[in-house]
């Protein structure tokens, strides 16, 4: 994209690196041989940035997320090519359980784990990966990945709960939660308040404008609003391009692309 | 053409919808009696001899029963034979099914597209079908003959290849409704397939699972014919599971062919009843408080 040159991007820790954390090298995936739902994307994100991934339903925003914590592994069918530098490093030649630890994804539907308590789901990224706690070292995850999503005081009583007792807002802050307690470098985020009604969505945009100090976010949405409230960057996605990549303010008032200002402006979407 | 839709002849559909609810009505009922005189008729001739005997004793032999039909006393012994090797059978079929029908569900639950999974798919509806006293020959075929003897565990092996279909199918279709993300969602955290499996989708599954082998447990427990050539019966408790062994459907077989102890068929028969529909009980409430 040559505009990306052109226009700098918001950059929140200008002062200290100018590094970009995540760097994707001309990622395409594709689902069957020939058609590519994900066509040559290349950007570079930023760290303690919120970057909004937007587009039309199908034009591959969530299908480029999931390439990035190797998810497309599961399947066998889908291909993904190109290279993925997180922190330098190629996640495309890590193990893929490592990738995951260190990019944290967050799903469309809260789905706290049905078996398990509130406690041990946000511990479930320790248990589900045998690494031993103490009873100290659980409390302090515990307490610390809960207050940093603004849950603590809301469920410090009814630790011993299932997950699903709490609301839909509630279950999807445990399940960024259970995300944060690994201590990941991005967090992927698909569609996160989709699933939600207006106020917990408003929460949940508050806690990751919060997160921002300490995180790097990457948010997939389809709302635009949410896009232009909370994000510093954004991409726009049609058909698999990567269209436009830009600070979100500039994306909002002065599009460079046709596509992208009939998007923003509601001629399709 | 008139704009509105007219419905012609509302009275006589109407008629015609009451016929057909009672015809269903009617047959539901007709459907239930045959179901109500069998549990009559076990309860009515089951409870006289439905006593501590029944569990404490074996089976009388034939001539103990004439001499106390004859002084007009009530037929001593009871199926203690039958009970213990009922659940020495039905016990070892359990552990064998489970992990054989938890893998091949999990199996053909995760990969629904892949052409292997496809042929199992098919080969466990036909294993459904088959007849079991066909399961029966196999066992005895594989166990029986190797071994030299008749034995519980032939008709574990039996009951296994009975019980396989069953788990198996319960096992793919619990899973199956678990939604995709909780697996996803599972890695996502760096987990390992195995550990997601052991410890978020098994779990999760937990209710249906258990329920499929309760109610295939239930469905095993009266089988009789692949029991015949395999376990073939005994007078007596037996624990070893190469020798031998009684069951309380082989020995309601038994007692039908001795006239001196056709009244001890009825008890044991309720007892069998009692036990499935105890099973089916669990497996509803189990059903119910694991539901995700």
């Amino acid at each position: 994209m040559e505009n990306i040159t052109e226009n700098k991007l918001n950059n929140q820790n200008e002062n200290s690196t100018n590094e970009p954390i995540l760097q994707l090298r001309n990622v395409s995936v594709s689902y069957a041989p020939g058609k590519k739902a994900v066509n040559n994307v290349s950007a570079d994100i930023y760290p303690n940035t919120i970057t909004a991934i937007m587009g039309p339903s199908g034009c591959g925003k969530s299908t480029l997320l999931r390439a990035i914590n190797r998810m497309h592994d599961l399947y066998p069918k889908i291909e993904t090519t190109g290279d993925i530098y997180l922190k330098g490093q190629n996640i495309m030649e890590m193990n893929p359980m490592e990738v995951r630890r260190l990019a944290g994804m967050v799903f469309q539907t809260p789905n706290p784990f049905p078996t398990m308590s509130i406690y041990d789901n946000v511990l479930a990224g320790y248990r589900l990966n045998c690494i031993k706690l103490t009873r100290e070292e659980k409390d302090e995850i515990v307490q610390r990945s809960l207050m940093a999503v603004a849950l603590w005081d809301e469920v410090k009583d009814v630790m011993n709960r299932r997950g699903s007792f709490l609301s839909g807002g509630q279950q999807q802050r445990l399940c960024i939660a259970r995300t944060l307690a690994l201590k990941p470098e991005v967090l992927l985020m698909d569609e996160p308040t989709s699933a939600l009604d207006p106020v917990s969505t408003n929460k949940i945009e508050e806690l990751l404008l919060d997160l921002k100090k300490n995180f790097t976010i990457l948010i997939v949405t389809h709302n635009m609003s949410q896009a232009a409230r909370i994000s510093d960057n954004s991409m726009f996605m049609y058909l698999g391009d990567l269209v436009e990549y830009a600070p979100t303010r500039q994306m909002f008032t002065k599009p460079q692309h046709k596509k992208t200002e009939e998007y923003l402006t509601g001629i399709f979407g | 053409m008139s704009d509105r839709v007219k419905f012609s002849n509302v009275k006589k559909r109407a008629a015609k919808d009451k016929i057909v609810f009672g015809l269903v009505c009617l047959f539901s009922f007709l459907s239930m009696i045959p179901l109500f005189l069998i549990i009559w008729e076990v309860v009515s001739k089951g409870y006289k001899n439905f006593n501590w005997r029944l569990f404490t004793q074996v089976a009388p032999s034939s001539m103990d029963a004439l001499i106390a039909k004859m002084s007009g006393e009530p037929i001593p012994g009871g199926i203690l034979n039958g009970i213990t090797g009922t659940i020495l059978i039905v016990g070892m079929a359990v552990l064998f099914t489970i992990p054989l029908g938890l893998f091949v569900g999990i199996y053909l639950s995760e990969h629904p597209e892949n052409k292997f999974a496809r042929t199992v798919s098919y080969l466990t509806d036909l294993l459904q079908g088959m007849p079991s006293i066909v399961i029966g020959i196999i066992a005895y075929i594989w166990v029986v003959k190797p071994l030299r003897s008749y034995s519980a565990l032939a008709g574990s092996v039996a009951l296994t290849i009975m019980m396989l279909p069953m788990v198996v199918r319960s096992t793919e279709e619990t899973l199956k409704m678990l939604p995709r993300t909780l697996k996803e969602s599972g890695l996502a955290l760096g987990a390992s397939y195995t550990s997601v499996i052991f410890r978020v989708i098994l779990p999760s599954g937990f209710g249906g699972i258990f329920t499929g082998i309760l109610l295939a447990v239930s469905r095993v427990m009266g089988e009789t014919a692949p029991l015949m050539l395999t376990a073939l019966g005994a007078t007596v408790v037996n624990w070893n599971i190469l020798k031998p062994t009684s069951a309380i459907p082989l020995l309601i077989w038994d007692f039908y062919n001795d006239p001196n102890l056709v009244d001890i068929i009825w008890s044991a028969s309720l007892l069998l009843l009692i036990v499935i529909f105890l099973l089916n009980w669990i497996a509803k409430i189990v059903a119910r408080r694991w539901k995700i």
